[in-house]
């Protein structure tokens, strides 16, 4: 039993990061009718906020230290960041430390920044391209924004830890009435997962209970329809296609403290998003939703070693199996609805 | 005036003998004239350094160029030597390689063995190199050897570890400095039985490739001998990236060890999951949990943050080894300054057995007097050496493997920089990691001079 609600923590952790970055693409592809390929690039964008806003908060001088030695013999130049200048060692620590969280507060103006840039400078001049050409050009741009990433980051991992307060596990299995010690999951993966569930929230809400929500959700229907009303529905389309940009940015910026990022950990994600967007339904947000917790929670499963003993590598194929099973069931997938995707 | 009949059996026909012809393996051919492939007839000499410099390797990849590059310069006499000055073989004089210039050409691998072995054919046969080196994976440095082999030029491999190499897929014109799988359990099982005792179940998880089942194997092997019990092997695939739901279950397995059996960006996620996880923090069977980690690059150490705090794992060389174990380690000080000056920081393990790879190449045409790959197997083989930071090494013929000390290392709990991130804890002798080649199987054949 502890094992498989291990697996079903771990499937909703992994889904809510696949549910994210399909969240987005759905966006832009329900407004703007663009196969987004450079949606991972975004969620890798983000997750160098994270690292940029690190280096920003330790930018420091040097102190010699003449006790210690460096590789070369030399007395030790020790780095001492700016922060603790001026607020003092504690709280210059404490503000390094919680670089993770404050980074979803730089994140957003440049994510919004490069999602506004993204649309107005390359993608509308495709709007009315085949989705092949959408496709080469979008794929196109996510390999140039790795290749300036690897330039000025490395190709390495870089480590962005959590809050020191969210680093390390705790006893899920006695919160929840079982043995002690019989779950242990990690602080900040609750906190990845808790963190998805509000920001999808707030999609949602913003969708359902603003003006511009609506006009958008109207847009997405019927776009002619509202471009007849006088409403200049692009103006409002570029502007989701920056908040899908942001939610993907978020997204990477918090699963940073999971997976030190590198330059390629868009493209992991990129292939299974994509399939959740079609699991879910095209142009479906709660399909996409749905699609990406049960994809995730299958591919925990497949992972578990008693599974993999009896079917050898399932694990590797679990999802797009899945996908073939739905889709084969369900042509218009989960929650997907008649009209879309079909003409 | 004929007519043409255009079926489609006629064209299927035609598209399989073309097909065929296409898919012939490209024969490599010295020139008529030439004693053996890319035989150098000027004033320099070409050698060709493959090395990831794009893929996940990239920045092992640039490290390792940086070395190649710094070794050439010492070959060339510029620069302060380096560890020409300490080797023992003294045949070099900086006069480049038998009074010929050393160049070079720089291909690149992405980790990837189709690539990696475009990039090398394009270098013997478009750059004339006479000797490739590089790489920064198992699979490439046997797709590469191969081609080596069949073209009839030297392949001194860059940083590889698995058996294999120089295992069941050896070959004459491939020679490996790195040490390998077998010696990380050699060393590290009595290290492990000393540290956390001899009644420890361990589990490993372990990549899905070629260098994971042979590191697990050897690690399996190693400290079942030691008395330990493998509770469970699970093959993760090489494309994971999220290793949760392989570690989550670790905990209630009844392990009280974990194995990693992972290297680059695997290494640096399973270990980060593990540590998240809190099995550094856990008991099991009434003992503190440990991970082991039995590959370490301190590349993939920067990764992995502070998470290798506390962690043991081997490493075939490391910058601080003659300060913390003496001078039986002399030329490395040498080496570190020489690439520290140049380069502003202390080289990985990659660079040095690079440079090693590329003075040991250069020494041997300057002893037998010729770049005949048949000479330089000759001079190489069963070649006894000192003064390149390793110690007493021997590059033994039968199998083309070099044997020397190897290091356990442990992730250093307070680091003073970015490049202090591991101790030694101690250095395993040659002797104990000798075997008989014999138990990997393969056969060396023999040299191929390409003519």
């Amino acid at each position: 039993m502890d094992q498989i609600i291990l697996q079903i923590l771990n499937g909703l952790d992994k889904g809510s990061a696949y549910a994210l970055i399909a969240l987005g693409l759905t966006l832009i592809f329900g407004t703007l009718g663009v196969v987004n390929f450079a949606h991972g690039a975004l969620f890798m964008l983000g997750a160098f906020c994270a690292v940029t806003l690190s280096r920003i908060l330790t930018i420091s001088h040097t102190v010699i230290d003449e006790t210690k030695k460096d590789f070369l013999g030399n007395p030790l130049k020790v780095e001492v960041p700016y922060v603790n200048d001026w607020f003092g060692e504690a709280t210059g620590q404490a503000i390094i430390d919680w670089s993770v969280p404050l980074s979803i507060l730089f994140a957003i103006p440049v994510m919004i920044a490069i999602g506004v840039i993204m649309e107005r400078g390359l993608i509308k001049h495709f709007y009315k391209r085949p989705h092949a050409d959408q496709i080469l050009v979008t794929f196109g741009l996510a390999i140039v924004l790795q290749e300036i990433v690897k330039y000025y980051y490395g190709a390495n991992q870089i480590p962005t830890p959590a809050p020191e307060a969210f680093i390390g596990s705790f006893d899920f299995g006695a919160l929840i009435g079982m043995d002690p010690g019989s779950i242990i999951y990690p602080y900040w993966r609750i906190v990845y997962f808790c963190f998805a569930m509000v920001l999808i929230g707030a999609v949602f809400a913003f969708l359902q209970f603003t003006t511009f929500g609506m006009v958008v959700r109207a847009g997405m229907a019927d776009r002619e329809t509202v471009g007849l009303l006088g409403i200049n529905i692009d103006r409002r389309f570029t502007v989701m296609f920056g908040i899908a940009a942001a939610v993907a940015g978020l997204a990477g910026v918090m699963y940073t403290p999971i997976n030190p990022p590198n330059y390629h950990m868009g493209m992991d994600f990129l292939v299974i998003s994509f399939v959740v967007v079609v699991v879910g339904g095209m142009g479906s947000l709660p399909g996409a939703i749905l699609a990406g917790l049960v994809l995730g929670i299958l591919e925990s499963f497949a992972s578990m070693r008693q599974v993999i003993e009896v079917l050898p590598g399932i694990n590797q194929v679990v999802i797009y199996l899945a996908a073939i099973i739905i889709l084969l069931t369900r042509p218009r997938g989960l929650m997907g609805r008649k009209g879309v995707m079909e003409d | 005036m004929s007519k043409t009949t255009l079926t489609r059996r006629g064209v299927l026909k035609s598209g399989a003998v073309a097909g065929a012809g296409v898919a012939l393996p490209t024969i490599f051919t010295a020139s008529s004239a030439a004693a053996y492939m890319n035989e150098p007839t000027g004033s320099s000499v070409t050698l060709g350094f493959n090395v990831p410099q794009t893929g996940p390797y990239a920045d092992e990849g640039a490290d390792e160029l940086r070395a190649y590059m710094l070794a050439v310069e010492h070959l060339n006499g510029e620069g302060d030597g380096g560890m020409m000055n300490t080797f023992s073989s003294k045949a070099l004089t900086g006069n480049g390689i038998l009074g010929k210039k050393v160049e070079y050409v720089t291909g690149d691998t992405q980790t990837k063995p189709d690539a990696a072995r475009a990039s090398a054919r394009s270098m013997i046969e478009k750059d004339g190199a006479i000797m490739i080196t590089g790489g920064s994976s198992s699979g490439v440095a046997v797709a590469v050897q191969a081609l080596c082999q069949e073209a009839g030029v030297v392949f001194m491999a860059g940083l590889t570890h698995s058996n294999d190499t120089t295992g069941k897929d050896k070959k004459a014109n491939g020679f490996r400095h790195f040490f390998n799988s077998y010696m990380t359990g050699a060393a590290l099982a009595p290290i492990l039985a000393n540290e956390y005792g001899k009644d420890r179940k361990a589990y490993h998880l372990t990549a899905d490739y070629n260098w994971g089942y042979t590191t697990e194997e050897a690690v399996r092997t190693s400290t079942e001998a030691m008395g330990w019990e493998t509770v469970a092997a699970v093959k993760t695939p090489l494309a994971t990236t999220d290793f949760s739901s392989f570690i989550a279950p670790v905990l209630n397995s009844g392990a009280d060890v974990l194995v990693l059996n992972h290297y680059g960006g695997n290494m640096v996620n399973s270990l980060t999951s593990a540590v998240q996880f809190g099995l550094r923090a856990a008991e099991a069977n009434g003992k503190q949990f440990q991970v082991v980690v039995p590959l370490y690059s301190r590349l993939m150490a920067q990764g992995a943050g502070k998470n290798v705090a506390g962690i043991y794992g081997t490493t075939n060389w490391h910058w601080s080894l003659e300060n913390v174990a003496g001078s039986r380690y002399v030329g490395t000080n040498a080496f570190v300054q020489s690439f520290g000056a140049k380069y502003g920081f202390p080289p990985s393990q990659a660079a040095h057995t690079t440079y090693c790879q590329t003075l040991l190449y250069a020494d041997a045409c300057q002893r037998a007097g010729t770049f005949n790959p048949c000479g330089v197997q000759e001079a190489l083989a069963d070649f006894e050496f000192d003064g390149l930071g390793n110690g007493p090494t021997l590059y033994r013929g039968s199998d083309h493997q070099c044997f020397k000390d190897a290091l356990v290392v442990r992730g250093k709990e307070n680091p003073d920089s970015q490049f202090d991130l591991l101790e030694t804890v101690d250095i395993t002798p040659r002797e104990a990691l000798t075997y008989d080649p014999a138990i990997f199987g393969g056969e060396l054949g023999t040299c191929n001079p390409g003519a």
